[in-house]
């Protein structure tokens, strides 16, 4: 499809880590998915798109392990399998952040982005209780670890704060903390920018170009803001009604006659 | 252990800062330098440590070309990294130029071009962009060096370095030339130069003001001995590093007194981190001992009945008392009773939560205080006073001693500070802080500072019988009445915005037969309380018109009137005829400036039939004024406004 070392802000792309083929998904008779397959490259900013109900969303969630497709196989890393559920998504590296904000929200920022960690802590639930001998030095780790995503993201005026007395943005902001804290290779972001005006929207899309280029984790997003999804992204994904329509560069997808027709609509005449 | 610290540093061996910074490397090299709140913990640099940063970073300026004589740009927030940079820049022979961090790319380039800089030493990312812009249209620009890497990693310029990187190199240079950054310290004398500074210029472009290692550190020095400071304050570096101020406080003092700075971890947390570090030394403008009580205030509100009252009860306790104990004043056994319950009660966890616990000496300068806030914090027990300086004085002119102080003074002259006051009643000084020159601008370095060294402050002011220094306003906006009496509209106008009612005030009488004032209520203030007292408005132009409302005002200028009648120099301009405008005078239509300071002549011309209504003994004026509306639309308010007369206290004559 495309050359294999794509270049793109002077970073390398890799191989490829994630492969769809063929998924298909459909809740009772509806489809939402069908036949989608694309591939997502290690490093890469990959940004899916579509109009509302393009099975945007439910991509993800297939991707994450949330639903289970009907047909079709996802390669994660080597490994080829039918589904995946959602911890072992986890486990093997993939985190992600929710279109509706799924934090705590009456813990504070610090105790969010802690609870991001769960996934890699080694003692015990009791040890953890007690806070004792190797479990105290352990959360001293990863204490320490999630000081350094709080300085990363800049939100050191709220570490106390409880995550539900602030505003849209900055819970977005902690959200893609939580996210990071699982020191995730790949991350799902749903909808990032959605609500956000014009400085979150910077400030955001400058976190997700730094988190790719710092830490080197691939990034698979969904985005309505088309002039953010060509800014940011090395490849993107168009779909639209569960079907896929555009698979390219920001400017093979800008000019693809189908994606305009299905933002900007087509008349039948 | 170190009282006489102060003392210790005043031989002459120790008179440029890098000599400060390698005695007390020696004295008190594992006591801490510096401070800086970083990934949630404070890290901490001790004296030694700081030495060996500064000599590594000197020799890394040294290795990619910096030359005694050069000048190096630092721009950023408070961070332990640009400190050194300053005393680097100094070991190397150079002069530091700190820069407003906001300042835009074309303000930056001006004073880039003017002080010839080649070097510029910065925080992160979004500076290293901005420079970038400066650097294509400035010649001189030649190395940026960065302190944050993130981000940056896909910039390949080669004159882009990292601090650290920067850092490395030095070692190696230092090695390989061992003794060259001792000798360029060694050669270095007080009357060198320490730093350029350059002052915000309300008009015109911003001066570069030259001041010596002789200037820093007598003038930190006679301030330290003043106030009594030692080796072991704690201060909190949060104002910006290019204001003299900061320059004078966390650099020259601390390398003076060996006292130890923190850098807050962002300008969002300063007020969490001042708690934590509980400084001994502190200063504010007045606006920010503002919106601390503000927060304090708004927050009573919410607690409960038996909190409130508690705190209404020792507030007032405070107000009464404990201002009295601050200066030494007798005050009866129950009193101190009273005021003992109240600090264990009251004022003792409120200072706690804003952090000032262990403050000794705190300091407010750059406007007018108020004089409730102002006492609100020495009923506290916290030691605040005011000082008058200038980045020309390297700061202090005028400072309150302990004891002496009042709200409408700004104190005597600091040791070693000369102030005398013109004919015209501007401020003069000449002091060992006074400025070497204005960076390639001799002709306003002549205006401002005359052959024998006074220097022209563009204050007016006059010392009371107290032997304190009052300053009442810019000098050129003085003037004077008909009958030769002095007429500083600032200094009335100022007094009446201390009133929770007034939210504007302009008064008129240059060349007048007295004095006459518009007035601006404050919608929220007076709407509330007019809301209280049952009294239904229809909106601003509705409210100003009622006559419960001109009562109040009336009251408050009266009680202006009072205080300046005690006051020998302007007794003369009591306000004896007002009037409420009809609506609130805005930046929109070009009335205030953007930061809400009156136009007076757009004003003048304006309002020309209302100021002349207010002379020709009228009492009512009819108007009709055109409005922009936040639209943009334009508009027309109708109105008729009552003009009063305001009771003139007579003056208790012989006083002066």
């Amino acid at each position: 499809m495309e050359s294999a070392a794509e270049m793109s802000h002077g970073k390398k792309i890799g191989d490829i880590v994630l492969a769809v083929d063929n998924i298909s998904l459909s809740f009772g008779g509806v489809r939402a998915l069908s036949d989608i397959s694309f591939q997502v490259r290690e490093h890469q900013v990959l940004s899916i798109i579509g109009p509302n109900g393009a099975g945007k969303s439910s991509m993800l969630n297939v991707i994450n392990g949330f639903y289970h497709p009907q047909e079709g196989l996802i390669t994660y890393r080597g490994v080829t399998r039918k589904q995946m559920k959602p911890h072992e998504a986890a486990r093997q590296g993939i985190a992600r952040t929710f279109q509706n904000i799924a934090l705590f929200k009456g813990m504070s920022t610090l105790d969010n982005i802690m609870t991001g960690r769960n996934t890699i802590m080694k003692s015990g639930l009791l040890w953890q209780a007690l806070r004792i001998g190797p479990a105290l030095n352990e959360e001293l780790a990863h204490r320490e670890r999630v000081e350094q995503i709080i300085d990363f993201l800049e939100i050191e005026h709220i570490r106390k704060t409880p995550v539900g007395k602030l505003p849209y943005g900055l819970q977005k902001r902690v959200e893609l903390g939580r996210a990071l804290a699982a020191e995730p290779s790949m991350l799902l972001l749903d909808e990032p920018m959605a609500g956000m005006n014009i400085e979150e929207k910077q400030d955001m899309s400058r976190f997700i170009l730094d988190v790719n280029n710092e830490f080197g984790t691939t990034i698979v997003l969904i985005e309505h803001d088309m002039g953010v999804v060509m800014d940011i992204s090395d490849h993107v994904v168009v779909l639209d009604y569960g079907k896929k329509i555009g698979d390219g560069l920001p400017d093979e997808v800008r000019n693809n006659q189908d994606v305009i027709d299905a933002y900007l609509g087509v008349s039948h005449d | 252990m170190s009282a006489n610290s102060v003392a210790a540093t005043s031989s002459p061996q120790f008179d440029t800062i890098p000599k400060l910074l390698f005695h007390h490397a020696q004295a008190r090299g594992d006591r801490p330098s510096i401070r800086e709140k970083d990934f949630g913990i404070w890290q901490s640099w001790t004296w030694s440590e700081v030495r060996d940063e500064v000599m590594s970073l000197a020799g890394g300026l040294a290795a990619i070309g910096f030359e005694p004589g050069d000048k190096l740009a630092i721009v950023g927030d408070n961070r332990p990294q640009l400190y050194w940079a300053m005393v680097a820049a100094q070991v190397a022979g150079g002069v530091p130029v700190p820069v407003y961090q906001d300042s835009v790319a074309e303000e930056m380039q001006y004073i880039f071009d003017h002080a010839g800089i080649r070097f510029a030493v910065v925080e992160d990312q979004e500076q290293v962009d901005k420079l970038l812009e400066v650097k294509e249209g400035c010649e001189s620009l030649q190395n940026i060096i960065h302190e944050e890497t993130r981000g940056l990693r896909d910039y390949e310029q080669p004159f882009l370095h990292s601090l650290a990187d920067l850092q490395a190199s030095g070692r190696d240079w230092n090695r390989d030339h061992a003794g060259e950054l001792d000798k360029r310290i060694a050669d270095a004398v007080g009357g060198d130069l320490a730093i350029m500074l350059y002052t915000s210029g309300t008009t015109g472009r911003p001066k570069g003001v030259e001041l010596s290692h002789d200037n820093l550190i007598v003038t930190a020095r006679n301030a330290a001995e003043f106030d009594g400071l030692t080796a072991d304050e704690e201060m909190v570096s949060y104002l910006p590093m290019a204001w003299v101020g900061d320059c004078i406080f966390s650099l020259a003092q601390a390398y003076v007194c060996g006292f130890c700075i923190n850098c807050p971890e962002s300008g969002d947390t300063v007020m969490t981190d001042m708690r934590e570090i509980g400084p001994s030394y502190f200063f504010a403008p007045p606006a920010i001992f503002e919106n601390l009580l503000t927060n304090v205030s708004i927050r009573i509100e919410d607690a409960s009945s038996v909190k409130q009252w508690l705190y209404r009860h020792y507030i007032d306790v405070a107000r009464r008392v404990g201002v009295r104990i601050l200066e030494g004043d007798s005050v009866s056994g129950w009193e101190r009773f009273e005021y003992f319950l109240g600090s264990l009660l009251v004022y003792g966890p409120l200072k706690n939560v804003l952090g000032f616990s262990k403050v000794r000496v705190a300091y407010t300068a750059g406007e007018a205080i108020g004089p409730e806030i102002f006492d609100f914090y020495r009923g506290l027990g916290m030691n605040i006073k005011q000082l008058y300086g200038q980045t020309e004085a390297s700061v202090f002119i005028t400072m309150h001693p302990d004891g002496q102080v009042k709200p409408d003074t700004v104190g005597v002259p600091a040791p070693g500070v000369e102030v005398k006051i013109a004919d015209n009643g501007e401020v003069l000084y000449r002091s060992p802080g006074v400025f070497v020159r204005y960076h390639k601008n001799d002709e306003a370095t002549a205006e401002t500072k005359t052959a024998d060294g006074w220097v022209l402050t563009g204050d007016a002011g006059y010392f009371g019988d107290d032997g304190q220094l009052r300053i009442i306003d810019r000098a050129k906006d003085v003037g004077k009445l008909n009958d030769g009496a002095m007429f500083a509209p600032k200094y009335l106008e100022n007094k009446l915005k201390f009133f929770p009612q007034v939210k504007e005030a302009v008064t008129f009488g240059h060349e007048r037969d007295f004095v006459a004032a518009f007035i601006n209520i404050d919608l929220e203030a007076v709407g509330n309380w007019a809301e209280r007292q049952g009294i239904a408005y229809g909106g601003y132009t509705d409210l100003a018109g009622r006559r419960e409302v001109y009562d109040q005002i009336q009251e408050c200028i009266e009680k202006v009137n009072v205080d300046i009648a005690e006051d020998p120099h302007l007794s003369g301009s009591q306000i004896q005829r007002f009037l409420i405008l009809h609506k609130e005078l805005d930046a929109d239509d070009g009335e205030l400036t953007r930061t809400r300071k009156v136009r007076r002549r757009i004003i003048a011309e304006r309002y020309g039939d209302l100021i002349e209504a207010l002379y020709d003994g009228r009492d009512e004026v009819h108007v009709e004024a055109e409005v922009t509306f936040e639209d943009g639309r334009k508009g027309k308010i109708v109105a008729d406004l009552a003009i009063r007369d305001a009771k003139v206290t007579p003056v208790q004559s012989a006083a002066a």
